[in-house]
This record gives C-alpha cells, sequence and structure tokens, in this order.
C-alpha cells in the first residue's frame, strides 16, 4: 500500500487542517444547542478554524424546513455567541444547512440523514469526515448510536466518523456500562468522545501544565510532604430553573462524578509518557483505580450531604430548596456534598483528599487546596503574631485563575514575628488571549481526532465504582439531608470528616 | 478607570517612579486592581502622528502590551516631557480582579535617539519581553534598542521597494526575533493552502505544482513575496529571482520534478493592504484558486478532468487592527518557518 507523504505545508502553523467535516447534531434546536454548540460552531468559524470544507445537519424531533432551522441557527449565535457576529460569516456558516426532521427512533431519519451526507459528498467530490453530536436526552443516546449503526452510518470509505456523547454518562455504574456496552457494538472507543465540558477549560489544562512544566513542586508532590488536599467546587446560585433535572441528579451526580474526579484525577496522576489522548488517560484511570470504593453500608462515613434552607444570598432573601418551583416538598435530594477520598498508591497513601461541592453557597470559588506539613520543629516564638501556619498551595480556577502560596514572613520591628503571607500569580495578567469557549475547543477536537479532553469508557466506569456505593448508601439511609441556609459555607457537619489538624477553607 | 501621572523637564527615574506612585495609587483604591505583565512595547514615533498610533494601538482589543512605552520624537525638543497613565478594565468588583495597562509617552528630540536606550531602560518592566515597533523609520533608535529588545516589529509593505524590505527585515533577524505584519498578512492564505491540500488525493498534487500567481494589492508584493518564498522552503524549491515588467514579478524556480512558474500580479484594487489571490496549478491539470470574497475566501478546484467546484472556507477579515494585535501576541511565540521564507523570498525579491 502507497503510502501518503506528511503534508510539508502545515509546519509552524497555528491551526492545522481539519479534513472536511459534515457536523450532524442530534438535538439540534435543543438548550444546549442553541446555548453553546452553535455559538460555538460560529465562533470556530471567525477565526478561520473551521474545517477548509464545513456542513451541519441538525436533527431534532420537531418539525421545520431547512430555512427554519437555518433561521433558528443564526438566531441563537446572534443571542448566545461570545461575540458580536460578522453577518457574512455568519450567513455563509448556515447557507448550505440542512434539518432532518422526526423521531430518534424513526429508521427515515437515518436514511434521510444518510442521502444528505452523501449529497455533501458527491457535491465535493471528497468524502466528508462525519461528526455525529448526541446533544440529547440521555435515553436516546444508544437509541440513536444503534440507528446510526443500522444505517451504516458507522463508518465511510477513506474519511473518519465520530460520535460525541454529551453528559450524563449514566445516572449509576450498571446505567454507564449498559451505555458503553450499546455503543461500542456499533462504534470502536477511538471513534468516541464523551464529553465533559469541563475538561475544554483553559483553566483545568492548565493544572496539567502546573504539575509537569515546573519542576520545583515534584519533589514535594507527595504523602511526605502533603498533609492533605481540599477539592471544592462552590456554586452562590440556588437550582433556579434546572429544579426538574437537579432533583433527579443531585450534587454527586451533577459535579462529583465527573467534574470534580476530572480535578483530583489531573492533581494525583503520575506524570504521562506523553500528552498523547491514551497515555494521559492510562494515567487518569490508574489513580481512579487506586480510590477504593466505599462498601454502601459505611457510605455516611465518607460523606456528608446538605440541602439548602432559606437563607440570604447576596444581600437578597433566597427560599428554600424544597420550596423551589418543580422540587418535590419531601425531596432528599442533596444539593451539597463533602467526601473524603484516599489514593491508595505509592505517592498518595494516607493523604486525606477532601471533596465538596454545592448550591447556594456563600462565594463562586472552584479551586484545589494543597496542604503541606507544617515545619518539624518551630524556632520562633508565637508570641504576639497571628501564627505560623502550614504552607498552602491554592489553585484556583474560578473565578480567577491562578496560583497562590501561602509563606510565613516577619512582620516588620524589632521582634521576630511571624505571620502567614500570600505570593500570588495571576494567569489573567500574563497572557495576552481570553481563553476561548470550552466548546469550542472540545467541538474541534472532536472534528480533528484528538480524545485527550474526553473521557474514555473505562474512565468513565470508574468515576461510577466511586460514586455508585455511596449513592446506594444513601438510598439505604433513612437520614434527610443536613440543612444549611443558602448563603452559608454549608452544614457544619461536614466537619466530621476531616482528619487531624484539617479544616475547611472559608468559602 | 484611569490614573495619570506627568512631569515636564523630567528623567527616566522619575518616570519610572511616577509610574510606581500611579501602582500604588490603584492598590490603594483597591486590591484588585493589578498590572498586567506578558510583554513592554516600545513604540518610536514622530510626534505629530501620535494620535493616528494610539488610535491602531486602541483597536487592538484584547492584545494590549501591558507596558506601552512611547518614545515621541519631536524637531528642535531639547528636554524630556513624559505622561503615564494606568488604564484598568473597569472597576475591580469584590473578589474579581481588574488587569491594568501602563502606558507612558516620552517626548524627546532626535539627539536622543541615539543614546534612547538609556532613556527606555529603566521604564521597561525586567524579565518580560520587550518588543520595539518604529512606524516612522527612526532606524537609529531601534539599533540604540536591540541590547534591550528580543522583538522587532515591522512592517515591510512600509518600504516602497521590497528587495530593500526584505534585506533589512534579515538583517534585523540576525540579532532580534522579527514580527513582520507583512508575513501575518499571509497567515489566513498559508493555513488554507495548507488545509486545501491535506486530503490525501490532494496532498500528492503539491509535488506536482507548476505555476504558482498570487494576486496582491500593490503596495504589498513584500507580502507577495513572502508567501513564494514560504511555498519554495517548504516545498524544497530553488529560488531565483524574479524579473519586474510590466507591473508584474515572474520568474522560474527550479523543484525536484521540474520548473515552477512564478507570478506576482499587483493589478488589484483593494481597501486593505495584503494579499487578494492565489492560483497554484499542477502539472496534471489540476488547478486551486483562493480569492478574498464575503464571509471567508472562495475557493475555486478543477480537477484534472476540467470538473470544477467552489465553496467558501469560512473567516472574518481582521482587519489592519486585528493585524497589529496578532504583530503583539505573535512577539510571544517563536514561527520557525518565517526566516527561511524571509531568506527565499529576499532571494527572488527583483
Amino acid at each position: 500500500m502507497a503510502t501518503v507523504q506528511e503534508n510539508p505545508l502545515v509546519e509552524g502553523l497555528e491551526r492545522l487542517p481539519v479534513h472536511p467535516t459534515v457536523l450532524c447534531i442530534f438535538g439540534a434546536t435543543g438548550d444546549l444547542s442553541k446555548r453553546k454548540l452553535l455559538p460555538a460552531i460560529y465562533n470556530l468559524a471567525h477565526d478561520g478554524a473551521l474545517p477548509e470544507r464545513f456542513h451541519l445537519i441538525g436533527s431534532s424531533r420537531g418539525g421545520m424546513s431547512d430555512e427554519e432551522f437555518r433561521s433558528i441557527a443564526t438566531a441563537s449565535v446572534k443571542q448566545f455567541s461570545r461575540r458580536s457576529p460578522d453577518e457574512a460569516v455568519l450567513e455563509r456558516l448556515f447557507e448550505s444547512a440542512r434539518y432532518v426532521t422526526g423521531s430518534f427512533d424513526d429508521p427515515a431519519v437515518y436514511r434521510s440523514l444518510d442521502q444528505a451526507l452523501g449529497e455533501f459528498d458527491s457535491e465535493a467530490g471528497v468524502p466528508f469526515n462525519r461528526a455525529y453530536y448526541l446533544s440529547t436526552a440521555p435515553a436516546f443516546f444508544p437509541v440513536i448510536v444503534k440507528a446510526l449503526g443500522k444505517q451504516g452510518l458507522d463508518c465511510h470509505d477513506d474519511a473518519e466518523v465520530r460520535v460525541t456523547i454529551e453528559k450524563p454518562f449514566g445516572t449509576n455504574l450498571a446505567e454507564a456500562q449498559a451505555l458503553n456496552r450499546e455503543v461500542l457494538e456499533v462504534f470502536s472507543e477511538s471513534q468516541i468522545y464523551r464529553i465533559d465540558h469541563y475538561l475544554g477549560k483553559e483553566t483545568v489544562q492548565n493544572l496539567l501544565a502546573f504539575r509537569f512544566a515546573n519542576g520545583m513542586f515534584e519533589p514535594v508532590w507527595n504523602r511526605n510532604f502533603i498533609d492533605y488536599v481540599e477539592i471544592t467546587a462552590a456554586e452562590d446560585l440556588t437550582v433556579g430553573s434546572r429544579a426538574g433535572y437537579y432533583d433527579s441528579s443531585g450534587a454527586l451526580r451533577d459535579l462529583v462524578q465527573n467534574h470534580m474526579l476530572q480535578l483530583l484525577t489531573m492533581l494525583c496522576m503520575e506524570p504521562p509518557v506523553s500528552f498523547s489522548a491514551d497515555d494521559v488517560r492510562d494515567e487518569k484511570v490508574k489513580v481512579l483505580h487506586a480510590i477504593d470504593a466505599p462498601v454502601p453500608e459505611e457510605a455516611s462515613k465518607i460523606t456528608v450531604r446538605g440541602q439548602y434552607t432559606a437563607g440570604t444570598l447576596g444581600g437578597e432573601p433566597q427560599r428554600g430548596y424544597l420550596e423551589e418551583d418543580g422540587v418535590p416538598p419531601d425531596s432528599r435530594t442533596e444539593t451539597y456534598v463533602a467526601l473524603k477520598l484516599k489514593v491508595q498508591n505509592w505517592r498518595w497513601a494516607g493523604v486525606p483528599i477532601y471533596l465538596r461541592t454545592g448550591k447556594a453557597l456563600a462565594r463562586k470559588v472552584t479551586e484545589i487546596a494543597v496542604i503541606l506539613k507544617p515545619v518539624p520543629h518551630l524556632a520562633f516564638s508565637q508570641e504576639g503574631s497571628l501564627g505560623i501556619k502550614p504552607n498552602q498551595l491554592i489553585l484556583t480556577l474560578q473565578p480567577n485563575e491562578g496560583v497562590s502560596l501561602s509563606l510565613g514572613a516577619k512582620i516588620p520591628g524589632t521582634r521576630m514575628r511571624i505571620r502567614p503571607v500570600n505570593m500570588e500569580f495571576l494567569y489573567g495578567t500574563a497572557f495576552l488571549s481570553e481563553s476561548p469557549e470550552a466548546y469550542e475547543r472540545l467541538i474541534l477536537d472532536a472534528m480533528r481526532g484528538d480524545a485527550t479532553l474526553f473521557t474514555r469508557d473505562d474512565e468513565a466506569e470508574a468515576q461510577w465504582r466511586i460514586c455508585d456505593p455511596i449513592l446506594q448508601g444513601w438510598a439505604l439511609d433513612e437520614e434527610r439531608p443536613h440543612p444549611y441556609p443558602a448563603g452559608s459555607q454549608g452544614p457544619p457537619e461536614a466537619d466530621r470528616l476531616l482528619e487531624g489538624d484539617a479544616r475547611w477553607r472559608a468559602i | 478607570m484611569e490614573g495619570v501621572w506627568s512631569e515636564q523637564d523630567t528623567t527616566p527615574s522619575r518616570i519610572e517612579a511616577g509610574l510606581r506612585e500611579l501602582l500604588k495609587e490603584r492598590h490603594a483604591d483597591d486590591g484588585g486592581y493589578v498590572p498586567a505583565r506578558v510583554l513592554n512595547l516600545v513604540v518610536i514615533l514622530d510626534r505629530q502622528w501620535r494620535g493616528e498610533i494610539e488610535n491602531r494601538l486602541e483597536q487592538v482589543g484584547r492584545y494590549h502590551p501591558s507596558r506601552t512605552v512611547m518614545i515621541a520624537v519631536e524637531p528642535r525638543r531639547e528636554h524630556l516631557d513624559a505622561w503615564a497613565f494606568m488604564v484598568c478594565q473597569g472597576d475591580a468588583r469584590p473578589g474579581s480582579l481588574s488587569v491594568c495597562h501602563e502606558h507612558v509617552v516620552v517626548e524627546v528630540g532626535p539627539q536622543h535617539l541615539r543614546h534612547v536606550d538609556t532613556i527606555v531602560d529603566s521604564l521597561v518592566v525586567s524579565d518580560l519581553s520587550t518588543v520595539v515597533w518604529a512606524p516612522h523609520g527612526h532606524r537609529e533608535a531601534v539599533q540604540a534598542l536591540s541590547r534591550l529588545a528580543q522583538v522587532v516589529l515591522l512592517d515591510s509593505q512600509d518600504e516602497p521597494d521590497p528587495h530593500l524590505a526584505l534585506e533589512r527585515s534579515q538583517k534585523l533577524a540576525e540579532d532580534a526575533y522579527v514580527v513582520d505584519l507583512a508575513w501575518l498578512r499571509s497567515t489566513p492564505w498559508r493555513e488554507r493552502i495548507a488545509a486545501s491540500f491535506d486530503p490525501a488525493q490532494w496532498r500528492e498534487e503539491l509535488r506536482r505544482i507548476s505555476a504558482v500567481t498570487v494576486r496582491h494589492r500593490e503596495d504589498s508584493s513584500a507580502a507577495g513575496l513572502l508567501l513564494l518564498g514560504w511555498l519554495a522552503t517548504r516545498l524544497g524549491w530553488r529560488p531565483e529571482r524574479l524579473a519586474a515588467g510590466g507591473g508584474k514579478m515572474r520568474g522560474r524556480v527550479r523543484a525536484s520534478r521540474g520548473e515552477v512558474a512564478l507570478e506576482l500580479d499587483p493589478h488589484v484594487q483593494m481597501n486593505v493592504p495584503g494579499l487578494a489571490g492565489i492560483t497554484i496549478r499542477t502539472e496534471a491539470g489540476m488547478s486551486l484558486s483562493l480569492d478574498r470574497g464575503t464571509g471567508g475566501l472562495s475557493a475555486t478546484r478543477r480537477d484534472r478532468r476540467g470538473r470544477e467546484a467552489r465553496w467558501t472556507v469560512l473567516g472574518a477579515s481582521r482587519g489592519e487592527a486585528g493585524i497589529l494585535g496578532e504583530g503583539i501576541r505573535q512577539a510571544l511565540l517563536r514561527e520557525p518557518t518565517y526566516r527561511p521564507a524571509l531568506a527565499a523570498a529576499d532571494a527572488m525579491a527583483p
């Protein structure tokens, strides 16, 4: 077989070529598509980052013409794009867009899709790559995948076929395993892109840069120097209009199973051999495997659940979760969860890793706090000082991305008195460019076949292996979530998880 | 929010003290005001055109340097007058940051330029990259700043003779990293040519290219030459000097499979400087044309059998402000293909 030589023109280019692609969005008129996907596609087009030849096909249950779909797509971009759109680019982007209507279990939808895809290939004289984006209710994921396979749309001569699946990837381990089986019956793992948009955020990717591009932290990045770790994802908003979804999900499924475990694996993983998709994901999965899955009966020992009650947020009175529209009055859904995990490997054995997330908390903040062990002997008198605290390394992801290191420093004066000071670095001051939206990065990565920032099958299942027993344990438990007033730090009962001198950082 | 410091008949150390004072004032207002720390931009310009340059810099949007030092040259001026501003992005709200850019204007006389480094030295933030831009010439100042600056920003099209322009860039590139706006104008074209030939069936055609025509605005032949220089170095062509005649530049270069005919065609009406189009033909009769159009580049591909396909390669025009912003951003990066392309372009320039 003749081998194709490398393209000599790509060296030095910031934007590498992406093969001509048709992107087909299932659920194209849904909220996610309107708010995130279509604006992200526009911004890629604006920046000249889309494939040289690109077409869009939308598919939903609602009947409409191609023209009506184009109008909806255009209006969505105008309303939700991060920048004011260039009319000419916007018009060109959607002028060839097609719409395929019908129920997702109707074979006619896939025949129409097949026809539209074939017409794009014929017009261009080249086989386009096919990128399917499943932005529907999770119940349709297996239905669509199976139907694509049945219609023969899972592969294409001389072109790549990929499928991107939105979260949630199952609501428990059994569902995730079943979904993996069903998807893998049609597509190979290399064709599947399970999206967790958190990984598309520059701030999250910076975690890898911070750890593996700076030699100074590696010597202390282990159980000998680190006392404990806190990972916090606090929101100052209530569930609002998401109450219907949220009540069936809860904080553990909504944030811990995916986003927070991603942060944990990036913090704890070993350096990968390379930054190829599988080398990075291999190391992340090893971390998840090193976490002992709790038995359901002991879930309450390592977790504390909370539910917000009436309180004050930003000076405004706020009703409690049970009073929210769409929430059953006897709901036991947790709006807050704190948990303690341990990564049982050579580097991390014995280091407690505390995670907490919640709605309606005092402040919006996402951060990782690495608290180092105190110095073994203190030669300074503590008299008249605020005391010496162990060094803390804080990696803040939201709202201000940066790194802060607390150090002990001498208070000016004639006596040797020490107080903690912060040495801060703020990413926003050190780079010229703004970060692109997470979906822009991820849609482009999926189109060009880079799976580094997507969740692999074993990774998704390993996440559930940790969270599933906790959910089972809670289901057995008669206890209700601990109440906490909206605008507070969360339930004080979360303190019982802490070992030794550990303290929750103020939110 | 903006803070201002100014002094007449001043000195560099007093200006530096003024900048420190401005920062202290901002911090006293709110700890959320923090200075950007990315790069220094030193602009040497004629005082009478300062407003125009200020306008261009204001339009670069998010690509502001962290500290801009404008050296405004005024005939017959004997002493230094200076202003310093600190411009912050909105008010610092509790829990959030407002990143601030510092802006210094120093009015100097022509006699100061030979040793302008002794003025600028104390005004740039240590340990950050320093970029020099002299849009009105002032080469002796650029020379004087060679010790301080790691990057020289220039626009080859400012020099009417493209050969002189490219030669100067080559000379400057010996001591500093050169960011040429003429080269940046060709970036989308390079990206799209690379993408057009990326599919396997078209990539083979790169070895069979027989002719390239580049269309450009009359004042942008340097950008055209740089694009040809890039193709030559990436595809292993041996550059030869082109001949000028009838307003065009034409010539042939040696490729591994034969000769490639090159043409630069300036007969294009455009509102903005830069490239207007390119046509690449292969010996087998295939051709690809890319031309400026609405919403992106209009692409036309004709295959060996004469079948034609047309489409639009999407992308918004960056405009001249966008090009300057990109130039500032590029000062932080290193593009490995520019210098070889520059050398080839210089060898082809008549």
